[in-house]
């Protein structure tokens, strides 16, 4: 077992573990934050997606000891002050959800892929879209949230 | 307007409920209620006391209305569609309410608390519009009391009671408290459809803003005081136990507080009870990654117990059983043995599926608190009611003595049906004397399923000289068995007409997964149906229309199992919808009938880079009166792109009883970039008692699917997965 400081949604943690624990675990067990999924443990399903600076990485097979310094976001830590973001918003507009389970680790692959294009054509969304499985399959509802918050952040822009 | 009797079975909703005691429901979220989905603003003020209406409903004195939703919530938004139905009977705002999960009560829910076979709204139509009529016709009698007028003389309108005149009113909240002890009639008057003002509207799922939120709603985030972790371990092969194992060592490990064989068998079992390891390891810890940890460490002695199969020997066993096994149903109109012997021309395809797996993507969880004489049981389930008589069963513990409370599920399919998990999380927790969350790793998910069976089909067609069908002849295999249903479509069309199901046998353990059997029959003999249509040189809906004509006309044999009318309908809508008859010639079409609802489908292919690409699909429905306009559409899109995805890309094999694919890197599922790029769901408008909508949206699709891929590629499709075997679309 091992101390890391982690920062998660701008908070810095403390937590002891093995220093190969997947981040996943950290956030769910140690942090309680529940958003992130569990689906296959094997990088394969995208419901554990978090942001690490930014980019959308899958946290149940990221070790917690490569963290360092670098900044993780979680589903919780896009919504600031109890406000949805322009991306959970568009979600809920186009009421995409069925069961719901992959939806947050669709968000933030969502919310990474317009931060870095904020009107991406169809091809771009597909590869960014790809590695997260909705088993209800949700996915023309999914682009259409997504083509939704890429035309409100046009006209607002928040994060 | 519709007088119905509220006594439902032996269930009764004449008894008066009394108030509940003041204060807040616990664990009730405020930002929640249907008015915060609109607004985004919190209520006005957070009510001091709750008047308990019935069941279903609590009214505070403000008119705030809170309806517990009694089914399972699976995803397919009857957390939001049930409180609809109880609203609207009970004439209040949607935006005044505020919806909460009901638990497992048979005393406070007259309706069947299951989410399966497409039946909580069809089940629940009745009881859920009582609950709303009773509790209106309470308030209004409290207002009669009230303000001295008679009952006659008032009306409701959106939560407000008014005199005929309009000039004298009072809100439901001012009489809540009132109307709680009043009782109510052995016949209530329910709306007319046309009155309807919430029913038939498109409402966002209640649960939206919290899972965009990634707020704990899920078995999985389930946590309690004191909770541990536990994860099991069932032999790798079906036709295997357990003998022993190294318990010491995975002590030992770090985190790891016990390791202990557990038997989860029943002296009765239920239908639920069917998984093939009653005998499993468990590992109990701290933390899941320890537990996982330890589970790598095991080191079991396994023994064979029964054969290890093997894909070869169920192809093989298929092949055979088609033949010479045992028939279990069939259904013969006319003779279609001499007709096809003596036919000009005969037409015969063989149609096959695998073995696939649920899936849900929150995989098999429970958690089970077991004390002396009780029990508490949190966690996604479709049958709680099983889970708590197999639990009562497996620990003797009387069923009054078991609290069973329902999360949200993460994906259903059927596989939630089957309540092992449950016992087995109630099973560890008696043995560590502990709560505990058992948690299955998404290996053993995949690899100890209750699978949809592989099956095998033969169709046959005869003709005559005109190039018109004479006869039609279907056997169907499965393992264990078979996929036919003798009186469905096209029973009934056709003079010479056989139907018949044979039975096999498998150590694998099988169940229903989303629209049992219509999930490989629709597909078989949809496809089946285009083939002979393009023999009689038939547009393929034209000839469709003109069996279900005949179905009408002259019905041959005896009763068969669908309304030709209404089948015609969905047709003759999806027809319309996709323009068949212009445009783009790469368009197949299919319909189905299943879980009492009509579905037609029409899908289009286009080429883009040489591969053929669903470009859009069509479909039409009726399910009578619909509930919830859009979230309907989102459950028929879902069970669209599912019946697509597992038709094309989804299989499960096995080699020595051992599951090969394992998990999503061996597993195919579809995904983001194979899904069509529109979808297009229209209904059927009529004012019939609604039907379901889960599942009978996926068994078309995987016909309309393989007719618009023929189109495009001139090539039939027998064998699913079709991209597998084919490798057509491989990249």
């Amino acid at each position: 077992m091992e101390f890391f400081e982690i920062n998660v949604n701008n908070k810095i943690h403390q937590v002891e573990a093995d220093p190969s624990t997947p981040l996943l675990w950290i956030i769910r067990e140690n942090l309680s934050l529940v958003g992130t999924k569990y689906g296959c443990g094997i990088s394969q399903c995208g419901a554990c997606t978090v942001h690490l600076n930014g980019e959308a990485i899958r946290s149940c097979v990221y070790p917690v000891s490569a963290v360092g310094k670098q900044k993780i976001t979680t589903i919780e830590g896009l919504s600031k002050d109890g406000e949805y973001s322009y991306v959970q918003e568009a979600w809920i507009n186009e009421d995409v959800s069925q069961c719901g389970y992959c939806q947050a680790g669709q968000i933030m692959s969502a919310t990474a892929l317009l931060e870095k294009s904020s009107d991406p054509p169809d091809d771009e969304i597909d590869i960014a879209m790809s590695g997260n499985i909705c088993r209800c399959g949700t996915y023309t509802r999914i682009k259409k949230a997504i083509k939704s918050a890429s035309s409100n952040k046009k006209s607002n822009g928040n994060y | 307007m519709e007088i119905i009797n509220t006594k439902i079975g032996r269930r009764s909703f004449l008894k008066t409920s009394g108030a509940i005691g003041g204060g807040l429901l616990v664990g009730f979220n405020w930002l929640l209620s249907c008015k915060d989905l609109i607004s985004k603003k919190p209520l006005d003020s957070i009510p001091k006391e709750w008047f308990k209406i019935n069941g279903y409903i609590r009214i505070d004195q403000n008119g705030m209305v809170t309806i517990l939703s009694p089914n399972p919530e699976i995803g397919q938004n009857v957390m939001t569609s049930m409180p609809m139905i109880v609203a609207e009977e009970l004439d209040t705002r949607w935006e005044n309410v505020t919806v909460k999960q009901g638990k497992l009560d048979g005393d406070s829910f007259k309706n069947p608390q299951f989410a399966g076979g497409s039946l909580s709204i069809k089940k629940g139509w009745d009881p859920l519009r009582i609950a709303g009529a009773a509790g209106r016709y309470m308030l209004i009698k409290a207002a009669s009391k009230e303000l001295d007028i008679p009952y006659e003389n008032l009306i409701t309108d959106k939560g407000i009671i008014f005199d005929k005149s309009k000039k004298i009113k009072i809100d439901y909240g001012k009489v809540a408290s009132k109307a709680v002890h009043i009782k109510v009639p052995e016949d209530l008057k329910l709306k007319s459809p046309e009155k309807y003002t919430i029913i038939g509207t498109s409402q966002r799922n209640v649960e939206g803003p919290k899972i965009v939120k990634g707020e704990s709603l899920f078995g999985i985030d389930f946590q309690a005081e004191n909770m541990l972790i536990s994860m099991i371990e069932h032999p790798p092969a079906f036709g295997m136990r357990i003998e022993s194992f190294n318990k010491d060592e995975i002590i030992d490990m770090p985190g790891v507080i016990d390791a202990f064989v557990i038997d989860t068998s029943t002296p009765n079992p239920s239908w639920a009870e069917v998984n093939a390891f009653k005998e499993i390891i468990a590992i109990v810890g701290n933390k899941t990654w320890d537990v996982m940890q330890a589970k790598k460490k095991l080191k079991v002695n396994w023994v064979k117990i029964d054969n290890l199969e093997d894909s070869e020997d169920h192809r093989l066993r298929l092949e055979k059983d088609l033949l010479y096994g045992t028939t279990t149903e069939k259904r013969l109109d006319g003779d279609p043995d001499i007709v096809l012997k003596n036919a000009t021309k005969t037409l015969e395809r063989t149609y096959s599926c695998p073995f696939i797996a649920h899936n849900t993507l929150e995989p098999m969880n429970f958690f089970a608190n077991v004390q002396e004489n009780s029990v508490e049981l949190i966690g996604p389930i479709q049958t709680p009611k099983t889970l708590e008589s197999s639990v009562s069963s497996l620990l003797g513990i009387p069923a009054e003595n078991i609290e069973v409370k329902m999360t949200r599920i993460g994906g259903g399919f059927g596989r939630r049906l089957y309540v092992h998990f449950g016992l087995e999380a109630a099973m560890i927790s008696k043995k560590i004397g502990a709560p505990v969350k058992l948690l299955y790793k998404r290996e053993d998910d995949l690899t100890q399923g209750i699978y949809r069976p592989a099956y095998k089909s033969v169709y046959k067609a005869a003709f005559n000289k005109k190039n018109e069908l004479t006869a039609f002849s279907v056997k169907g295999v499965g393992l264990p068995s078979g996929p036919v249903f003798p009186n469905r479509f096209p029973a009934g069309s056709i003079d010479h007409y056989l139907a018949e199901n044979k039975s096999s046998s498998t150590n694998i353990s099988t169940g229903a997964w989303r629209a049992p059997k219509s999930n490989f029959t629709a597909g078989a003999e949809q496809s089946f149906i285009d083939e002979i249509a393009e023999i009689c040189e038939k547009d393929p809906i034209d000839f469709r229309l003109e069996l279900l004509k005949k179905s009408i006309q002259s019905p041959s044999g005896k009763k068969f199992d669908y309304d030709p009318k209404r089948f015609i309908k969905v047709l003759e809508l999806v027809r319309e919808k996709s323009s068949w008859n212009s445009g783009n010639k790469y368009k197949g079409v299919a319909s189905y009938f299943c879980h009492s609802t009509y579905v037609a489908e029409v899908i289009e292919m286009v080429m883009v880079q040489n591969q053929p690409k669903i470009k859009n699909v069509w479909c039409a429905v009726d399910c009578g009166i619909v509930i919830n306009k859009d979230s309907a559409k989102n459950m028929i899109e879902g069970s669209i792109i599912d019946g697509i995805g597992h038709a094309l890309y989804s299989e499960l094999n096995f080699k020595d009883g051992r599951v090969i694919n394992n998990n999503f890197d061996k597993y195919n599922l579809i995904r983001f970039n194979q899904a069509p790029s529109k979808i297009n769901v229209f209904f059927v408008e009529n004012n019939l008692s609604p039907t379901g909508l889960g599942e009978p949206g996926l068994p078309p699709a995987i016909g309309a699917l393989a007719n618009s891929l023929y189109r495009i590629t001139g090539k039939r499709f027998y064998s699913q997965p079709f991209f597998s075997k084919e490798n057509l679309f491989s990249s």
